[in-house]
């Protein structure tokens, strides 16, 4: 509790303590002869003790030409209730009036605690910024520096049990490191000298001597908390639709309240009957109390953050309570294959060369694409078993035409080309017709087609079960989007429970493909999302054309972040289902929230305009609302992180 | 510039809004972004009136929310 909130406690008490001291004598009976203004001083004793900063607020409020104020509204309808006993034929009010101050009071206490705890439970759920660093002197020994002051290149030294405090390489030690403040998985790391380390993992076993490859500013950890601290500006549809209908709510609410107080007994006048303005009053004043739209102005803000922070803790990164929503509404994932439903590691699968043997096709291959990033030339190097000869490898260059693509070089004085089927026909070769399923990589060596080689990615496990899942929660059709050949992308399919693919996409037709799909589901469904789960680095036009964008694996990719309005920072593709599990129960809770906060405002104002209404009831309406509203709003926290 | 502020003793969500909408209209403010959640206000305002522009952004929070103070970052 902070300061603020023990003296409001404080307060609270010793004004309960008094107001009884003066109600049961007073509703005993016990002093008959004492006149009406002395219980009045009596109560207010009380009253102002707990109220006289509402009091002080509104009327500065007043002032400041801001009629609107929750405080002074407390304030009229506390002054009113005090000032019906005045009115012929009412009882006096005080009471009342000192017992909707305390409740508003007690009101605002929980609230404040309720609204500091949730800060607090979304505060250590990215509890990642690192504290210091410790930066190796030259002497061996290390010093405590702030993280922001230390410079790229510099070695720190990080103890076991310590986070990492920047992005760096390890230079010496080995030991194990937790990522899972960042990814959600919980599986320790092996690292040792040479190995790349990101800020916000924990060190577990080992020291560790880590040259600093990034300033504190971009490195990970940085990123991350300014995504999440960011993500509560890119507003949800909800969010916004509540602050428009926050502006008019309390307004109309004063008004109503102002209609309530004069037109019924004016009409009762004119129908010739006696007038009873203090009844009417009272309930304009019940009116004035329900009058605030705090309940749904903080907790539906607050779901949404504690969702995105609840999601951030699983390694999902959500850059808006907007994408929030929208990820709640997929209706159509369209996704990519290699390294997203595939492991991405490819290997030489078989060899079928022509004329040439398989040792030759390799060497051939290995160093036409030596300085290839493209992993089927990782998978060619790999099966090499060699380093390339720099000096062996004369020219290279891409080439890509409308459907075919591949690689020309001059290799020990030999033109190679290699590429896809149609890169082969374009150049006047027959290539032969690959008997297995993979990648396939046509080879041709002075103008003479010299055979293939198939390469094979493998599927992650966890693919055909994440699409189950996918079509249980009603995303459904799931439709792949790979450049790779037919017979591939049929066996991917078929493999997974894929609904449909689209294959041998160049780049550029995979953004024509995704529209395609997203127009096909806006006819059958206007309201539906359309997803793009891929990699994030080569799609990054295709995550920004697609209703939400996903990069998938991104971790210390910074290009990936960039793009995608989702990041899901380990690869296992289980992260999807959870990220659209964790958006529908954000949404579930917000509805809720709506549902519930105004049901009960509505009700509470028609039983008070019909005369049933209470004081007390529009208090609970108002500020017990709020703090239900409120522990509702933190269950998307804690759904996240004991189911999810 | 960019300038931040902490916001002691928000509590109350509405009353956060109003106040980033009334900060944003002062003169010489551009952007003006009140994080709830965070107790943190944004602000990007123009260069040259810093002293005088923070000046109005504290009155003008004093008089809306009187419950809230601003703290420099």
């Amino acid at each position: 509790m902070t300061r603020k909130q023990k003296k409001r406690l404080f307060r609270i008490i010793v004004s309960a303590v008094l107001l009884l001291a003066v109600l049961i004598p007073d509703k005993a009976g016990a002093f008959p002869d004492l006149p009406w203004f002395v219980w009045l001083l009596l109560y207010l004793v009380p009253y102002f003790l707990i109220g006289y900063d509402v009091l002080l607020t509104a009327f500065k409020n007043i002032g400041h030409g801001q009629v609107f104020s929750e405080k002074f509204l407390m304030t009229v309808a506390t002054l009113g209730a005090l000032a019906i006993g005045f009115f012929p034929d009412m009882e006096p009010e005080y009471a009342e009036a000192v017992f909707v101050m305390l409740f508003y009071q007690v009101g605002e206490f929980f609230q404040s605690i309720a609204v500091g705890k949730s800060r607090k439970n979304i505060a250590s759920l990215m509890d990642i910024r690192p504290d210091s660093a410790n930066l190796l002197l030259e002497d061996g020994s290390f010093e405590q520096t702030d993280p922001d002051e230390i410079q790229i290149g510099q070695v720190i030294v990080v103890r076991p049990g310590e986070k990492i405090p920047l992005d760096g390489v390890v230079l010496q030690g080995q030991s194990t490191v937790d990522t899972s403040a960042l990814t959600g998985e919980s599986r320790p790391q092996q690292v040792r000298e040479s190995d790349p380390v990101l800020s916000g993992s924990i060190n577990q076993t080992g020291l560790l001597h880590v040259r600093v490859t990034k300033t504190f500013g971009q490195s990970t950890v940085s990123k991350i908390l300014e995504l999440v601290e960011n993500a509560s500006s890119n507003k949800s549809k909800s969010e916004n639709f509540i602050t428009k209908f926050a502006r008019w709510y309390t307004p109309v609410v004063v008004f109503s309240a102002l209609a309530l107080a004069i037109l019924p007994p004016l009409v009762i006048l004119a129908a010739g009957n006696a007038p009873v303005w203090g009844d009417w009053i009272k309930r304009a004043l019940t009116f004035l109390v329900v009058s605030c739209p705090c309940a749904l102005v903080i907790s539906i803000p607050l779901s949404y953050f504690g969702g995105i922070g609840g999601a951030s803790a699983k390694g999902i990164l959500v850059k808006g309570s907007n994408h929030l929503e929208d990820l709640a509404s997929a209706s159509v994932l369209c996704i990519d294959k290699t390294g997203t439903l595939t492991k991405g590691n490819f290997a030489v699968d078989a060899l079928h060369p022509e004329g040439i043997d398989e040792e030759r096709f390799l060497y051939y291959a290995a160093h036409a694409e030596a300085s290839s990033s493209h992993p089927i030339a990782l998978a060619f190097r790999q099966a090499y078993g060699k380093e390339p000869e720099a000096r062996d490898v004369q020219s290279m260059e891409d080439v890509t035409t409308a459907h075919a693509r591949g690689i020309r070089a001059q290799v020990a004085g030999h033109a190679v080309l290699i590429g896809n089927a149609d890169l082969m026909a374009e150049a006047g070769l027959t290539p032969a017709e690959p008997v297995e399923c993979g990648s396939v990589a046509h080879m041709a060596v002075d103008g003479v087609y010299a055979g293939y080689a198939v390469i094979r990615d493998e599927l992650k496990p966890e693919a055909a079960q994440v699409v189950n899942e996918l079509h249980e929660l009603g995303v459904r059709p799931v439709v792949m989007l790979t450049g790779d050949r037919e017979e591939t992308a049929a066996d991917v399919a078929h493999k997974t429970g894929i609904d449909a693919f689209r294959a041998q996409l160049l780049p550029e037709d995979k953004v024509r493909a995704l529209t395609e799909e997203m127009e096909r589901m806006k006819e059958k469904n206007p309201r539906g999302k359309l997803l793009f789960a891929g990699d994030g680095v080569n799609d990054a036009p295709v995550i920004t054309r697609a209703d939400v964008g996903i990069a998938m694996g991104a971790l210390g990719s910074d290009a990936a972040i960039e793009a995608a309005d989702i990041v899901l920072m380990n690869d296992s593709l289980s992260q999807l289902v959870k990220a659209i599990r964790i958006a529908r129960f954000t949404r579930r809770i917000v509805w809720e929230n709506v549902v519930f906060a105004l049901g009960v405002k509505f009700a509470v104002l028609l039983l008070t305009a019909l005369g049933f209404g209470q004081m007390w009831m529009a208090i609970f309406a108002d500020v017990g609302v709020c703090v239900l509203a409120v522990l509702n709003a933190m269950r998307t926290l804690h759904y996240s992180s004991k189911k999810a | 510039m960019k300038v931040v502020f902490e916001t002691e003793d928000l509590d109350c969500a509405h009353c956060a809004q109003k106040m980033e909408d009334a900060v944003a209209k002062i003169d010489g403010v551009q952007f003006c972004k009140v994080n709830f959640l965070a107790l943190k206000m944004t602000l990007e305002i123009q260069d040259d009136k810093e002293d005088e522009i923070i000046k109005k952004v504290i009155a003008t929070c004093k008089k809306v929310e009187p419950d809230c103070t601003l703290r420099r970052k």
